[in-house]
């Protein structure tokens, strides 16, 4: 991983960022596009397959094989600086012919510049994409979320488990649109294995980041942890 | 033609235990602790009841229990989703009896607006309640009145009476036992199917 930048904050923009504005008028489709949608065109003219612009937002659908490629140069570039990935998720129409598709949303403070990006995965194929976590750690969460609200494997995330819905969750992925309201089990089942669930189970030393502090806690409660006990009463 | 009256000790009590019993009631009625579950939007409406205008106070409740070790009344206060459900059942575990619970606005009672995967349809099916609180939220009059009733309950408590303290398991063995899934056959045309959801998918 690249060492990042150094940190901007809204009062410290590059000279060439416009001045923000309110937006008033905007056309529902077209309109100028963000600036970086032509310079990804023109450096990276096989990844980028459509760029649509929607109530003033662009939105560029990529290739899936070089995305990571795409996303570090967006981060790295000196003229993008791409430095605050806003959310991960995905979108799933009703049709099912229309292909899922998995949303970056891109924020470049310094420039003041707003960027979509789109993956479109081909219908019938793996639900996997590679994951952006070497460029943005902060993927970590969000993809874990996408991961467990649609099902998308994110290739390459470093701990790709369920974070809203508990571990032993099996009723499938709830944001998915063949997913009934209610779940797929019946109400007494759910309940059943919801209180089946071990509450100190689920959040271990290492989520609550403890982990991170290890060397700076007292002795006992670091052999404790080292004793492998859960937090808990 | 004779009168014959009988006197059966098991079942009546005598003027001392009675007073003695308005006496214990009264104390545990006037100086219920509160252990607030608060989850959501009905968890602002009951710290408005125990802020200053509502004052819970006046009814014996001033001091709010966060440890469940020293609490008498779970107040649940929001939607409970599945995950949080084995955590209200250990935090009613662990409050020792004599102890009520409150379920308070539409959704702790039934699920209220949340008939999806992720919401308890109501706490009482993982602990038992003892007054629902209707409102969504409940004003915190709402509240106070669900407050006012159960200390009412409280004041009709009999100490002879250890039924109401005896904590069931239920037992498949019983002929009363309905299972689960016969439950969830009898419910289905009221809404409780999972093959139904509201867009006809």
């Amino acid at each position: 991983m690249t060492a990042p930048g150094p940190v901007v904050y809204p009062g410290g923009a590059e000279p060439a960022a416009p001045t923000p504005v309110s937006p008033t008028g905007l056309a529902h489709r077209g309109g100028p596009a963000n600036p970086s949608a032509e310079a990804l065109r023109a450096r990276w003219p096989a990844a980028v397959r459509r760029v649509d612009v929607g109530w003033g937002e662009t939105s560029v659908l990529l290739d899936p094989a070089m995305l990571v490629d795409v996303v570090r140069w967006l981060h790295d570039d000196p003229a993008q600086r791409y430095d605050y990935l806003v959310d991960v998720t995905a979108v799933e129409f009703r049709d099912a012919q229309v292909p899922l598709e998995i949303v970056w949303h891109l924020r470049s403070l310094p420039f003041r510049r707003f960027l979509r990006l789109k993956v479109a995965l081909v219908p019938g194929s793996a639900l996997e994409v590679d994951s952006i976590w070497p460029v943005y750690h902060s993927a970590d969460w969000l993809e874990r979320e996408c991961y467990d609200m649609f099902g998308i494997r994110f290739r390459g995330h470093p701990d790709l488990r369920r974070i809203l819905m508990w571990e032993q969750y099996r009723e499938g992925f709830p944001l998915r649109k063949d997913f009934p309201l209610r779940g797929r089990f019946s109400r007494s089942e759910q309940l059943r294995q919801a209180l089946a669930a071990n509450p100190e189970a689920k959040y271990s030393m290492d989520e609550l980041s403890i982990a991170d502090a290890y060397e700076d806690l007292p002795a006992d409660m670091r052999q404790r942890i080292r004793a492998g006990e859960q937090t808990g009463e | 033609m004779g009168l014959t009256v009988s006197y059966q000790p098991q079942s009546q009590e005598g003027w001392i235990a009675t007073r003695l019993n308005f006496l214990v009631n009264w104390g545990r009625a006037n100086s219920l602790w509160p252990m607030p579950f608060g989850t959501a939007c009905c968890a602002i409406e009951f710290m408005a009841t125990a802020a200053s205008r509502f004052d819970l106070a006046r009814f014996g409740m001033e001091r709010m229990s966060y440890s469940p070790r020293q609490a008498d009344v779970l107040i649940c206060a929001g939607r409970v989703p599945f995950k949080l459900a084995p955590v209200i059942r250990r935090i009613w575990l662990q409050m020792p009896q004599p102890k009520w619970c409150i379920s308070m606005g539409a959704c702790a009672s039934s699920g209220g607006m949340f008939d999806n995967y992720a919401v308890v349809q109501g706490i009482d099916t993982i602990i038992p309640v003892d007054v629902y609180v209707p409102g969504c939220p409940p004003r915190p009059e709402g509240l106070l009145y669900g407050i006012r009733m159960l200390q009412a309950k409280v004041m009709r408590e009999r100490m002879a009476d250890t039924t109401v303290r005896d904590e069931m398991e239920p037992d498949p063995t019983s002929r009363l036992y309905i299972p689960p899934p016969a439950i969830d056959e009898l419910s289905e045309p009221f809404g409780n199917s999972v093959q139904q959801t509201r867009s006809g998918l």
